[in-house]
């Protein structure tokens, strides 16, 4: 039985302990906005947060979040809000939209190490994150607005 | 396949399409379920409910008594928005409120006409259909107005979901509310009034696209995430060739310790989509996928074991050495020879492109169950329901007017999603289990071997000159496997020699230049038939033909000692069948020509460059040249000679596709695509071994990451000429565009892609 915290919540699945936390959200706990791409932690489809951090949860065994505080892109924000969700719907990154769910939860992890990136930055922390119809473009410049977005939004409060 | 046309007749076209989505069927009136269509901006793509009555003044949309417009999308969703597109078409011309505008995805139903996905023709092709639907409504609305107010209809007018005239003002919903019952015949719709292009309001401004949001959220249904009650997973184990193999035995008793298996059953498939393959059943995804990995299966192998890329390649170069194989396309004057026999010079070159994968992001899968109707629904994205349909009705033993496709949302398609085989073994294995819901999700590796790959291909390249270094003939010769060929035959025209040939592994080839006479021949690779399925893969034919063409065409202007854009601009003469014979390609080479100067201008073309850097151009069009789409792509690369190492600094592209109906989502597709075509220049690129892609997985094929991705500047052509396409052409320019600027850079001229590091420190090492 695997127990953890996934957006706020507690869970329990009834699954073997080796079997990835990518299956576990899909498909025990019907949570199908992250996504499979190729199993072996190259792509990045699948990233949610684990205590903070941006993790490939198709390698990562559940008996290994043990307890842990699980976020998925369901749980980013309350209202689909977060400033990076924002910032993908002005300037329109989505394209299929596959693996948008993995690019906003690593840059929401980035954005939280380092909130003014530069292109390097951007470039080194999102480069394990493939985009097949390559909205590379659009991603950069959407991290930039958000990481703009917060630092007003700083300053004001 | 009775739809379509038959083998060796014109083949397919833009036309051919367009009467088969105009054409209204007959709806068989099976029940329709929840999931019959996807509303891609709802929570789980329900479709949201209407309204009262609801008034259909075509087939294309309805109106409710609220005023909200459903609009009706036969085409797949898998990153263009295109729903957001053909919507904003009809809404344009019915002169709605666009708030009020919802798009539906709809199922396979035969009443939508044919149902393809590819070729970047969604948008030139549903530009009359909708802007008609979208007059029909307008012209109903009015009439009904004019009649509740006693008035003209020409002193009523439409505008922005309402009828308006001195008497006041009636609302959509309103007016639907009264009771609206006015039909249009096919003829009536051809008749209708259409607003001046120049007037027309949604097309050309900036919307919000209506999938967007829920691809931010998570929200979005694709078919990996389709679900019912009581679905069993299955996973498959694939046989060591794409062909001819048979399972001799299996044994699964290492399975049975795992939980939730079920059982191993080998595929008994009729239409051949999937031979020799097994089926592993559990009542879960992990369970399958484990369990498939301890089935022991022994095979008689097909006849392509030893089948390397390398065998491909001079297989194609024998083929093509043979000058009675292939078509000849009707390019006007196709004898070459006297031309040829009498030039001052010649120049030849030979071009390969390697294999390539589609990769999507989203791997295959299914759902396929036969519900309480008896009807088998397949839950999966798809590109091309029209030609799955058949195919599955092969296999499954059954009518086709008892199978429905329901079209999920695309994590991705690049036309992977036009050969619908995958479909196959989760039917199979729902019949194999009386019609349980079985829900197959290949693995990446299983994804990747499974793929109809774009074949690798041979080109070789003739041009002749007069003694001034005019040009005065042009042959192409070309061999690849053949999509068409394996997939959909009966769209393969005959070329001027009467022999058939596949016009999406040749167009482009057939270029806009006055070249004087003028040969283009397409070969099939029989023996990359043999080994794998080759595929649609985004740009198709002209993304490799084009590779050739412009690679060729700066050889060309070197040996001419001319300037690269003005040898171009000197053969872009619109003149003869070189000025566009169709209302989408109106112009002709005249139009190429612009982008060409365009992109010259956006890039600095003639400025001075650092050491080691260089300038590249190249113009092509795409993808047919009844709807070419006129793209120029310039680039600034330069080269670290220590390790061969191309970085793209700046790529522009500069492209006409007509009216721009959607300016944010052409800009979209063009970045992907150019940044596509980059991947495949420089970075993606597969080869077979053994009889199969070498590659498996994203560790070791490797396309295009954010940090390789250089900024891209695209700019459109203003025009008020009908629509284009715009999901592939900008690939076309880019890999010759590098491969041009590497050799200003350098000196050095590469003619295989992708181009590698190791090949160009060599080529270096050897200059």
């Amino acid at each position: 039985m695997a127990k953890f915290i996934l957006n706020g919540e507690s869970m329990t699945a009834d699954v073997e302990s080796d079997t990835p936390l990518l299956w576990v959200i899909r498909d025990e706990l019907n949570m199908t906005g992250t996504k499979f791409g190729c199993g072996i932690g190259t792509c990045g489809a699948c990233t949610v947060h684990v205590g903070g951090r941006a993790t490939r949860s198709c390698i990562t065994p559940v008996s290994s979040v043990e307890g842990a505080e699980i976020t998925t892109i369901e749980g980013l924000s309350e209202k689909d809000d977060h400033p990076l969700q924002v910032s993908w719907k002005n300037l329109q990154v989505p394209q299929c939209g596959y693996c948008q769910s993995g690019q906003i939860m690593q840059a929401a992890a980035l954005l939280k190490d380092i909130p003014k990136p530069t292109d390097k930055d951007i470039d080194a922390v999102m480069g394990g994150n493939l985009c097949r119809c390559m909205t590379y473009v659009r991603i950069r410049s959407a991290i930039h607005e958000a990481a703009n977005a917060i630092e007003i939004k700083g300053v004001q409060s | 396949m009775s739809r379509l046309p038959k083998r060796g007749s014109p083949g397919i076209t833009r036309r051919g399409f367009l009467i088969g989505m105009t054409a209204v069927g007959i709806s068989f009136g099976f029940p329709r379920h929840l999931m019959a269509a996807m509303d891609p901006a709802s929570a789980d793509g329900k479709v949201l409910p209407s309204e009262g009555d609801i008034y259909e003044p075509s087939l294309w949309y309805s109106i409710d008594t609220a005023g909200k417009i459903k609009v009706n999308i036969m085409r797949s969703e898998m990153g263009q928005h295109v729903g957001t597109a053909i919507a904003r078409i009809l809404a344009d011309e019915l002169e709605a409120d666009w708030n009020d505008v919802e798009i539906i995805h709809v199922d396979s139903d035969p009443r939508w006409g044919y149902m393809v996905t590819g070729g970047s023709w969604s948008i030139s092709q549903s530009w009359p259909v909708y802007r008609q639907a979208g007059a029909a409504g307008r012209t109903a609305l009015i009439e009904a107005a004019a009649k509740k107010w006693g008035i003209s209809t020409k002193d009523c007018e439409a505008k922005n979901g309402k009828i308006i005239s001195s008497k006041g003002e009636l609302s959509f919903g309103e007016l639907v509310t009264l009771g609206l019952t006015r039909k249009f015949t096919e003829e009536e719709l051809k008749t209708l009034p259409l607003k001046p292009n120049q007037d027309l309001k949604l097309v050309g401004q900036q919307v919000t696209s209506l999938d967007v949001a829920n691809k931010t959220n998570g929200k979005t249904i694709y078919g990996i995430d389709a679900k019912v009650d009581g679905m069993v997973y299955a996973n498959p184990i694939l046989p060591p060739t794409r062909y001819g193999a048979k399972v001799v035995s299996f044994d699964d008793s290492a399975a049975k310790a795992v939980k939730g298996y079920q059982k191993t059953i080998v595929l008994d498939d009729a239409s051949g989509s999937v031979p020799g393959w097994l089926m592993v059943i559990a009542s879960s995804f992990i369970g399958a996928q484990k369990a498939s990995k301890l089935v022991k299966v022994t095979w008689d192998a097909g006849k392509t074991t030893d089948v390397s890329e390398a065998d491909i390649i001079e297989h194609g170069k024998k083929l093509l050495s043979d000058s009675s194989k292939g078509g000849i396309l009707d390019t006007g004057n196709v004898k070459t020879e006297p031309a040829f026999e009498s030039a001052s010079s010649t120049i030849s070159q030979e071009y390969i492109t390697s294999t390539v994968l589609h990769a999507q992001m989203e791997p295959l899968n299914a759902l396929v169950f036969k519900n309480s109707d008896g009807i088998w629904e397949v839950h999966s994205g798809c590109q091309w329901q029209s030609l799955t349909l058949p195919v599955l009705a092969t296999a499954l033993g059954e009518d086709v007017a008892n199978i429905v496709i329901r079209t999920y949302m695309l994590g991705g398609g690049f036309g992977r999603r036009l050969n619908g085989d995958y479909t196959i073994p989760a039917a199979l294995t729902s019949k194999a289990l009386g019609g349980k819901p079985v829900k197959m999700v290949l693995m990446r590796p299983q994804d990747m071997q499974f793929d109809s790959a774009r074949s690798a291909s041979v080109q070789q390249l003739k041009m002749a000159f007069d003694d001034k270094k005019a040009v005065t003939a042009m042959e192409h010769h070309a061999t690849a496997g053949w999509p068409t060929q394996v997939l959909a035959p009966g769209f393969m025209p005959k070329g001027v020699n009467g022999e058939v040939y596949d016009p999406f592994a040749i167009a482009g080839a057939d270029h806009w230049y006055s070249v004087g006479a003028q040969k283009v021949r397409a070969v099939s690779n029989d023996l990359a038939m043999a080994t794998f399925r080759p595929g649609w893969l985004r740009s198709v034919g002209p993304g490799w033909t084009g590779w050739a063409v412009e690679s060729f065409m700066d050889e060309a202007a070197h040996h001419a000692g001319k300037d690269p854009v003005q040898f171009r601009l000197d053969m872009l003469i619109a003149e003869g069948r070189n000025a566009g014979t169709t209302p989408v390609a109106e112009g002709g080479a005249a139009r190429q020509a612009a982008v060409l100067k365009k992109a010259a201008e956006m890039i600095g073309w003639g400025t001075e460059q650092a050491e080691d850097t260089g300038l590249g151009i190249a113009s092509t069009f795409g993808q047919e040249r009844d709807m070419p789409t006129w793209v120029s792509c310039a680039v600034q690369v330069h080269v670290d000679k220590s390790n061969g190492l191309v970085n793209v600094q700046k790529l522009v592209v500069a492209i006409d596709a007509g009216i721009i109906v959607d300016p944010n989502g052409a800009e979209a597709q063009c970045q992907g695509a150019a940044l596509w075509g980059l991947s495949m220049a420089l970075y993606e690129g597969t080869e077979l071994l053994n009889g199969q892609y070498k590659d498996s997985n994203f560790d070791t094929y490797t396309p295009l990451r954010l940090g390789q991705t250089p900024d891209v500047q695209v700019e459109f052509i203003a025009s008020k000429m009908p629509p284009s396409g715009l999901g592939e052409p900008a690939v076309t320019a880019v890999a010759p565009a590098i491969a041009n600027a590497i050799y200003q850079a350098v000196g050095v001229r590469l003619r295989k892609i992708p181009m590698r590091p190791s090949e160009l420190k060599s080529a270096l090492a050897k200059a």
